[in-house]
């Protein structure tokens, strides 16, 4: 039974990220830019974009230049989260590809990281007026998720070991449609409806910035309004009186 | 002004020009521009007064802006309330209030649309902070988009480049849209829509002027320097923001240009039919007014039969002509494609002294000890010459030149940091001095460091806004009201004349 709505629910999830995340992208592909509006200095060149935009997925170079400990927290639970993303491969892979071995190692303290990233923007979310004037409830309860799956995860490793063995068959076997039996230990349940109520809630809610910042206009857009005419499909329908 | 002080000397009596206020709700909410008569309003296409069903038109007029704009949808979708921009804004800075925290701005919008267009807002309001627009909430709108001067501040600093600008000239353009536009902005479209210029200025009057300020400069400099008005087959037509034509110190700088177009040796005009650089269309965020506006230039060009189109010292102004004027009324292929179109007078400026041909008596600006604005639509919407970053080099290149003490303010300030003057985005009109003397302060604190660190006694600046405001508010911080300067009066002070230089209109063609 538990199997079956655990196996369900990931279904479900992955439906729901993968789907939702394909329409909004859609959708924020086919709105038009209709005027130039890159926050300049801008690159002048294609290239020079795509290196704009590396820099702020990579580095986080606007919030850098904002605000050092919002970059610092914020950098870090993103950089680790990333490790440990790519350090979960071993329980979608058998065998499990040798890159992914080799960050092991680092994958577990980046789940301290993580936490500590977290906390640290959760902290100032509480002390800072300016931001705790800005927070709705969604933004405490989405840390909150965030650092529940972290913590659950770092209790498995630490604390309560769980069936490592049997949980990576139940997944491998969500991947070939040949299902397993999932432990019913309630850590990992928890860590697991908790990744499952992210993946519902990505398309729906603020973690959009990381699709949207792609399609930000202010800073995908190359700075040549003089050398090449921009012009989007509604604007040129007004132009009826000129080529 | 101040005497010179070593900085180590400075006891730490000078407040910092970006110290973070504590909150104060609520503060500013009375600040609110006048609104637009019914007539006014119409003249634009919006409805004169507020429509009985202005909550329904609103959210229709959302979903169309959704659906046209990918800035407004992917902007309101993508904030993380990180926080990053709360302290970068210079109405924050300068009141506390934080509905001035450009996040905040954008919720009064983001809350709106998140009720009616997200799955949490339409089922779970409470929970993402979700809203209707009620009559506060419009009444937050009406006070808090015009407490924003578009200068992109925030834009710079923000993760995903959310630009609370563009924002707020959607919000204004709901408010359009529904009939509660704003006086000021919406009468000065209507007189550039009717008259050709901001200040209804009619050809008659601006022809007396240009022929007194003929006379002012031969009288002062011996040389017949041309101002000249609808000069049919010139070279360049020169598109400045109509307070070039009779506020001081924009004046001054409009001198500096008749100079050095007398240098060049090239034939100028002015337009009566597009006496007006700036498009207030853009602060309203109305695309078919911005259009109409560009259009204007469009036609002056072609039936003064000019090859290039050169535009003055405004910011905004030339941000919509360096980035929008194209899109909204190009192509521009009767002109000559050698040259940018369109031209920033300091380009054409910094392009001859590049050339050799401008000589200068830096001397002439020793009474002089000189810092730089940089108009915040200029260093962060725009560009001059061919590489990112011009925007600040040529105009200090420009005044270096010029002049012989030189001091930047601090760097947090000025460059893409630059601070906006406060009277920027259609807020310079005299209901609004509250606003506008608050978000002055960043830059009048920076000003005083400079000043007290420098000597510095001078500030140039090359927007038309920005220098009317100071002029304003200078004195508010203990400073003379003519402390600000044109970039091209310190180019007119220094500039060395060469009589006869000056072609005559057509004379080009003939040559």
């Amino acid at each position: 039974m538990l199997t079956v709505a655990f196996a369900a629910l990931f279904y479900l999830a992955t439906a729901v990220l993968v789907g939702g995340l394909a329409y909004r992208i859609w959708e924020y592909a086919k709105t038009p830019a209709p005027l130039k509006i890159p926050t300049t200095p801008a690159p002048t060149t294609h290239t020079g974009v795509a290196m704009r935009l590396a820099r702020e997925v990579v580095l986080f170079e606007s919030l850098f230049k904002a605000n050092k400990w919002i970059w610092l927290f914020g950098w870090a639970f993103h950089a680790a989260l990333l490790v440990v993303l790519l350090r979960h491969l071993r329980y979608f892979t058998q065998p499990v590809w040798e890159w992914v071995v080799l960050i092991q190692p680092f994958g577990v303290y980046a789940g301290f990281v993580m936490v500590a990233g977290l906390l640290g923007l959760w902290a100032r979310r509480l002390l800072v007026p300016r931001i705790r004037y800005i927070s709705a409830p969604s933004d405490h309860l989405m840390l909150a998720l965030l650092v529940g799956i972290g913590v659950s995860g770092l209790l498995m490793k630490y604390v309560a070991r769980t069936d490592i063995v049997a949980t990576k068959s139940f997944f491998l076997g969500l991947l070939t449609f040949n299902w397993q039996k999932l432990p019913s230990d309630p850590i990992l349940l928890v860590h697991l409806g908790l990744v499952a109520a992210l993946m519902l809630v990505f398309p729906f809610s603020k973690l959009l910035h990381a699709p949207g910042l792609f399609f930000s206009p202010t800073r995908n857009q190359v700075d040549n309004s003089r050398e090449r005419r921009h012009l989007s499909n509604w604007a040129r329908e007004m132009q009826t009186d000129r080529s | 002004m101040a005497e010179v002080k070593d900085p180590d000397d400075r006891e730490n009596e000078l407040p910092d020009p970006l110290a973070i206020p504590d909150l104060a709700p609520g503060c500013m909410a009375m600040s609110k521009p006048y609104v637009a008569a019914p007539e006014m309003q119409k003249r634009l296409g919006f409805p004169g007064e507020l429509v009985e069903n202005w909550q329904d038109r609103a959210i229709e007029k959302m979903a169309e802006l959704r659906g046209k704009y990918r800035s407004f949808r992917v902007f309101l979708d993508s904030c993380v309330k990180c926080g990053a921009c709360t302290d970068k804004c210079h109405y924050f800075l300068g009141t506390g209030d934080p509905k001035n925290m450009p996040v905040a701005r954008q919720d009064l919008l983001r809350q709106v649309y998140r009720r009616h267009f997200t799955l949490a807002g339409k089922y779970l309001p409470w929970l993402v902070g979700a809203r209707d627009l009620t009559e506060q909430v419009l009444d937050d709108w009406y006070s808090y988009f015009h407490q924003c001067s578009q200068c992109r501040r925030c834009s710079v600093y923000c993760p995903y480049g959310i630009d609370t600008a563009e924002i707020s000239m959607a919000g204004r353009e709901i408010m359009d849209s529904i009939g509660k536009g704003q006086k000021y902005s919406n009468e000065i479209i209507g007189k550039v829509r009717t008259i050709g210029n901001n200040l209804g200025l009619p050809k008659k009057a601006l022809k007396a002027t240009l022929e007194d300020l003929e006379e002012e400069v031969l009288e002062e400099t011996g040389v017949p320097v041309r101002f000249p008005l609808d000069e049919q087959g010139a070279e360049i037509m020169l598109v400045a923001p109509s307070a070039d034509y009779f506020a001081e110190p924009h004046i001054a700088g409009l001198i500096g240009y008749a100079k050095v177009f007398h240098q060049a040796g090239t034939s100028w005009t002015i337009s009566s039919h597009a006496l007006e650089a700036a498009n207030f269309g853009m602060f309203i965020g109305s695309y078919e007014n911005m259009r109409e506006i560009a259009l204007r230039i469009r036609q002056a060009a072609q039936d003064l039969g000019v090859k290039r189109i050169v535009f003055g010292e405004c910011g905004h102004a030339w941000r919509a002509a360096y980035s929008f004027l194209d899109t909204l009324a190009g192509p521009f292929d009767f002109l000559d494609q050698r040259y940018p179109i369109p031209q920033h007078i300091c380009e054409f400026t910094y392009d001859l002294m590049q050339a050799g041909k401008l000589n200068f008596d830096k001397s002439k600006n020793d009474h002089v000890r000189l810092t730089f604005h940089d108009s915040c639509n200029i260093a962060r919407g725009s560009r001059l010459g061919d590489k990112p970053g011009g925007q600040f080099d040529i105009p200090r290149a420009i005044l270096k030149a010029c002049c012989n003490h030189f001091y930047d303010m601090a760097p947090d300030t000025i460059k893409e940091s630059t601070l906006c003057c406060g009277g920027g985005g259609g807020l310079l009109t005299d209901e609004l001095i509250e606003i506008r003397k608050a978000g002055a302060q960043p830059r009048m604190r920076a000003l005083q460091q400079v000043a007290s660190d420098h000597g510095v006694t001078h500030m140039a600046a090359m927007c038309a806004i920005c220098k009317a405001q100071f002029s304003k508010v200078l004195p508010m911080y203990g400073f003379d009201r003519e402390a600000v300067v044109s970039v091209h009066q310190m180019v007119s002070n220094a500039i060395i004349l060469n009589p006869g230089a000056q072609k005559l209109a057509g004379a080009d063609a003939k040559d």
